[in-house]
């Protein structure tokens, strides 16, 4: 039982490694700051292409929209910072893990979109059209706030699953909160900074647990 | 037709895939007059009412409204649309806005006013409808006879030259008709151009100026609604107005 606390939960190694975490958990929250909206925005273009009738856009965004989703995100990455340097183009950690994002969390919240915008009704747009608005002005105003409020717990639950998946820009040496606990565990040679960083992820995502869950409840409820 | 039509349709033809729904279909409306169309469902009456603001595209024919014509490439439509409320069956209330967000909408983004201007004109379109005490409120706390006078305040917000009324009772209890029905009233004796969608023969009688009896995707009879519902002339007319009235 010593040897257990000793080697998982040992308050002086988590003093010591604490500057270390804290340093990867600034980098954990703007890595998020980017790749969240970054995958949200490239969701939004997605799923408003895909309102387009024309084959000759469908057909392509459906290869584009399936490619990335079934492409791991830690192959797409490594690819994209590992590989892409031997055709002569680097984009660093940062530039891997921005693109990797963009590609693969926006296919995703591209999905999610989809799925908002076919929930409303098609009366509304011919409401909104009737009194002039173009087609534009009748997604951002009318459509598509209905689209988001109608998948809003998808669209949650999508983002913890993005914020959760930053721990893969560890692989490409991005000093986030996991890379920062793997440096401290094999300094301190001791496995309390991973188990400091698993508590700070959940501190940082349970409430955002309880808030998905809340807001299922609530779906629920108002079907009944 | 002495002075212009404000709304002017010809050889209206509009298929569906191979559904041809629409044969070849003639309308004129002169400015303040209120037409009704009638005719048993899926005989093509708000269709006709759609190929009017282009909510749906005519296969072949002309629209011309207010002397824009409707069809023509180069018109632009979002404009011209401005000029030709609609009202629809289920409302199509914007949920996630307020009854004034929902009237001030266009003003905003189609005709450009400012928000303080907007809300203005908004509140005074709600007051036609004798709504502006529910400027703040929300679609689903109002019932539906409410509702729809909210969308005709939306509508009527722009000052346009003709309404179109697809079916605006349909949806509604029987004790909310009436509401919709004065409001309609008040707005054609304020001189509004209206082209009507309705069963609501009472009201056909009470104030259309011309009653257009369509079935299968033509028009069969039209005429002043004491013709068309005591003496009509056609048999399918015939047939159509006793069935409506046993109810």
């Amino acid at each position: 039982m010593e040897d257990f606390l000793l080697a998982f939960l040992n308050w002086q190694i988590v003093q010591e490694a604490w500057p270390i975490l804290w340093d990867g958990l600034k980098s954990t929250l703007a890595l998020s700051a980017m790749v969240v909206p970054l995958g949200i925005a490239g969701g939004i273009i997605l799923a408003v292409l895909s309102t387009l009738p024309s084959p000759w856009v469908r057909w392509p965004l459906r290869v584009w929209v399936d490619t990335f989703r079934a492409l791991p995100p830690l192959v797409l990455l490594i690819f994209l910072f590992a590989g892409l340097p031997f055709a002569g183009v680097d984009i660093g950690a940062w530039g891997a893990v921005a693109v990797g994002f963009f590609l693969n969390t926006g296919a995703y919240y591209g999905e999610i979109l989809r799925a908002g915008i076919e929930s409303v009704p098609r009366g509304q747009i011919e409401a909104a059209r009737s009194t002039g608005l173009t087609s534009g002005q009748t997604m951002r105003h009318v459509v598509l706030p209905q689209a988001v409020r109608n998948v809003l717990p998808d669209l949650i639950s999508n983002t913890l699953e993005v914020v959760k998946l930053t721990s893969i820009a560890s692989v490409v040496a991005l000093p986030e909160l996991l890379f920062q606990a793997r440096q401290a565990q094999s300094v301190t040679y001791n496995a309390t900074p991973i188990v400091a960083a698993a508590v700070v992820y959940f501190i940082l995502l349970w409430p955002v647990v309880r808030l998905l869950s809340r807001l299922e409840n609530r779906q629920l409820a108002s079907r009944r | 037709m002495s002075p212009a039509p404000i709304v002017d349709a010809r050889a209206i033809h509009k298929h569906f895939g191979h559904l041809h729904v629409l044969k070849g279909v003639d309308l004129q409306v002169a400015e303040k007059e209120l037409v009704f169309l009638i005719g048993p469902s899926g005989s093509g009456k708000s269709t006709l009412l759609r190929c009017l603001n282009r909510l749906e595209d005519p296969s072949s024919g002309s629209v011309v409204v207010d002397g824009i014509d409707m069809l023509d490439k180069r018109t632009d439509i979002n404009k011209a649309r401005q000029r030709i409320g609609m009202v629809f069956q289920s409302f199509n209330l914007y949920p996630h806005m307020t009854a004034l967000g929902n009237v001030a909408l266009a003003l905003r983004k189609v005709q450009g006013l400012g928000r303080a201007e907007a809300e203005a004109k908004g509140r005074a379109a709600l007051d036609r409808v004798h709504l502006a005490e529910k400027a703040e409120t929300y679609p689903l706390q109002l019932s539906g006879g409410q509702q729809q006078r909210v969308a005709i305040a939306r509508a009527i917000a722009l000052e346009p030259r003709v309404m179109l009324f697809d079916e605006p009772t349909s949806a509604l209890d029987p004790e909310l008709v009436g509401g919709v029905l004065a409001v309609m009233r008040e707005l054609r004796e304020d001189g509004m151009t209206m082209v009507v969608v309705s069963h609501e023969m009472g009201f056909a009688k009470a104030a259309a100026d011309r009653v257009v009896f369509m079935s299968d995707g033509m028009i069969i009879e039209t005429g002043a609604p004491a013709e068309i519902f005591a003496n009509p002339r056609e048999e399918r007319t015939r047939a159509f107005i006793s069935q409506i009235e046993r109810h």
